[in-house]
């Protein structure tokens, strides 16, 4: 008798006041965002009312003319992040190719757990890292060398800094790297095994069927790995800060400093004083914010387009 | 009739080894020429690790090695390095349709291009696998399209063409029909008796009554009860394999008394 009602109660759908809780707590995540930009927007009101549409469109910052404008900083952030994209894509693919291959044995275990750690490394120790060692190295190994040949041609040229928009890429291409590896590595993992023993027994190498049907066959996984790098380097802050010379201009060679939206909104929010100041800061993060959603807005466009391509 | 074919594949005192396990023991048959021979026996009795043999797809597997020999028109194929050649020649069917995630042509086209053959070469050749694999006139004007937009019947259709694109000399199939319908099974067969006389085929089955329908010859194999490795256990003509086996093992799987 008791088992009976037992079993009849856990039938019945869950009661109404769980099913509440659950939905009020699902609720949550849209709810803080859309708090999030409510403030920002009411916050920075004033910048916005001030200098309107043209906050987008000028490069100007100056806080003695209170002359403000966000197109340096939006640069400095979508530039730092590709190419420390263009930068870090190939390596992580390359990472993950290696880590899925059943012959690696031993050493796959333990250089993926290797890599697994870069990402449990806090930004700001990666930051003095850059400013002690890669900024030095960089400065005197890639860009002063660069810079000497190929100096004529414009995106190399100038007098070459350790702190610039390139070495903020370069730290940051490290810092998306794991991300990048062990997604890939999963999606590599995960085509089916039927599709390298088809290829291979049709007579493809290793390159052959790693280029002509592994790749394309986890393609899709690996766009979406490297949305959630894009997403990591677009906002990241402190370690950027550190290293990327904080000059609030669009820069002609990557080896000038440039600025980023984070970076500038960490720099100048306990120092600016008058509430124009504050609230083009203000705006910047609201900036961000809208830079990193359409980016993300794209990329789940781009993944359900080629998504639905291949089921076509 | 069927006696008189000439050996294709010549498989004398071949052993299998994964690491330290044996998975075959010394195994001797003599494939014939443009016939279909089936391998049945019970799960585990290594019928697709020989089968896996005759193309090196071992080589996938680390720590594995053949002893013995198999020859392919004198090329011995467990130490052949001209890997490309080999499966040229040999081409392989798997279990599961496996369309590379590119167009109906692409998946066609893969075989020889990798081959290096010009473009009208390529084209013709894979008008002619489609044609020869029954597909052509279901995929013939959507070409373009994804294979994986086709039925898991055409897939496999596909993935004979695949093989057959490069003009292979034996085509290995491995259970090429477990993962389809009855009428999709009912295709690949009929396209099985259509390419025998061309081709010499070497086909795992599971299911009994298929080896009957489509083999010429059938190959019994068993695994040792107390070593476990993988030995052949008769050979015979497929009507006579069946109805009057000389092994009383192959007499008790056929009859069903274990298996």
């Amino acid at each position: 008798m008791i088992r009976g009602t037992v079993l009849a109660r856990s039938r019945r759908r869950p009661p109404d006041g769980f099913r509440l809780l659950t939905a009020l707590v699902a609720l949550a995540a849209p709810i803080s965002l859309l708090l999030i930009v409510l403030l920002l927007a009411q916050q920075g009101a004033p910048a916005i009312q001030h200098y309107g549409f043209g906050f987008l469109t000028s490069r100007a910052w100056n806080p003695i003319t209170l002359d403000f404008g966000a197109l340096a900083f939006i640069f400095g952030t979508v530039a730092t992040s590709l190419i420390a994209l263009a930068l870090a894509l190939p390596v992580g693919v390359g990472v993950a190719l290696f880590l899925a291959e059943p012959s690696a044995g031993r050493l796959r275990g333990s250089i993926g757990i290797g890599v697994e750690l870069l990402a449990a490394i806090p930004s700001v120790v990666y930051g003095l890292w850059a400013v002690y060692v890669m900024a030095p190295f960089v400065l005197i190994h890639i860009e002063q060398p660069l810079a000497a040949r190929f100096g004529s041609v414009g995106v190399l040229g100038g007098p070459a800094r350790g702190t610039s928009l390139f070495t903020a890429s370069l730290v940051l291409s490290v810092m998306i790297l794991p991300t990048l590896a062990a997604v890939s590595r999963d999606v590599i993992r995960a085509v089916p095994s039927g599709l390298r023993e088809s290829s291979v027994a049709l007579g493809a190498t290793w390159w052959e069927t790693t280029w002509g049907v592994i790749l394309p066959a986890a393609r899709q996984g690996i766009f979406g790995a490297t949305v959630l790098a894009l997403g990591r380097a677009l906002g990241e802050t402190i370690a950027v800060t550190m290293v990327i010379g904080n000059r609030p201009e669009i820069p002609t060679s990557v080896f000038a400093p440039a600025y980023t939206l984070a970076s500038v909104i960490a720099n100048e929010f306990t120092e600016a004083t008058g509430q124009l100041y504050s609230s083009a800061l203000i705006e910047l993060g609201l900036v961000l914010m809208l830079v990193t959603l359409t980016v993300n807005v794209l990329a789940q466009l781009l993944v359900r387009s080629t998504a639905r391509e291949a089921r076509a | 009739m069927e006696g008189a074919s000439p050996a294709k594949l010549e498989v004398s005192s071949l052993s299998f080894y994964y690491g330290r396990f044996r998975a075959l023991k010394d195994i001797s048959l003599d494939i014939p020429e443009n016939r279909v021979t089936a391998l049945i026996g019970p799960s585990g009795c290594g019928k697709t690790t020989l089968l896996r043999v005759f193309n090196r797809m071992y080589d996938l597997v680390s720590k594995a090695r053949a002893e013995g020999s198999v020859r392919l028109d004198g090329m011995e194929v467990t130490e052949t390095t001209r890997l490309l050649e080999l499966r040229q020649k040999v081409g392989m069917v798997f279990q599961r349709p496996s369309p590379f995630p590119l167009s109906i042509y692409d998946n066609v086209a893969f075989a020889p291009r990798l081959l290096g053959w010009r473009r009208q070469q390529v084209a013709e050749a894979v008008e002619t696998a489609i044609t020869d694999a029954a597909l052509w006139d279901e995929v013939k004007d959507r070409l373009k399209d994804p294979a994986a937009s086709l039925s898991g019947g055409q897939q496999q259709r596909l993935s004979i063409a695949r093989c057959l694109a490069v003009k292979p000399e034996v085509i290995l199939m491995d259970e090429p029909c477990s993962a389809l319908d009855p009428v999709a099974t009912l295709k690949i067969e009929d396209l099985i008796d259509r390419l025998a006389r061309q081709y010499t085929i070497v086909i795992v089955t599971h299911n009994m009554q298929q080896a009957a329908r489509v083999a010429d010859f059938t190959a019994f194999m068993l695994m040792d009860t107390d070593e476990r490795y993988g030995q052949l256990i008769e050979f015979a003509p497929t009507t006579d394999l069946f109805n009057k086996p000389t092994d009383p093992r192959t007499e008790g799987y056929i009859t069903g008394r274990f298996g």
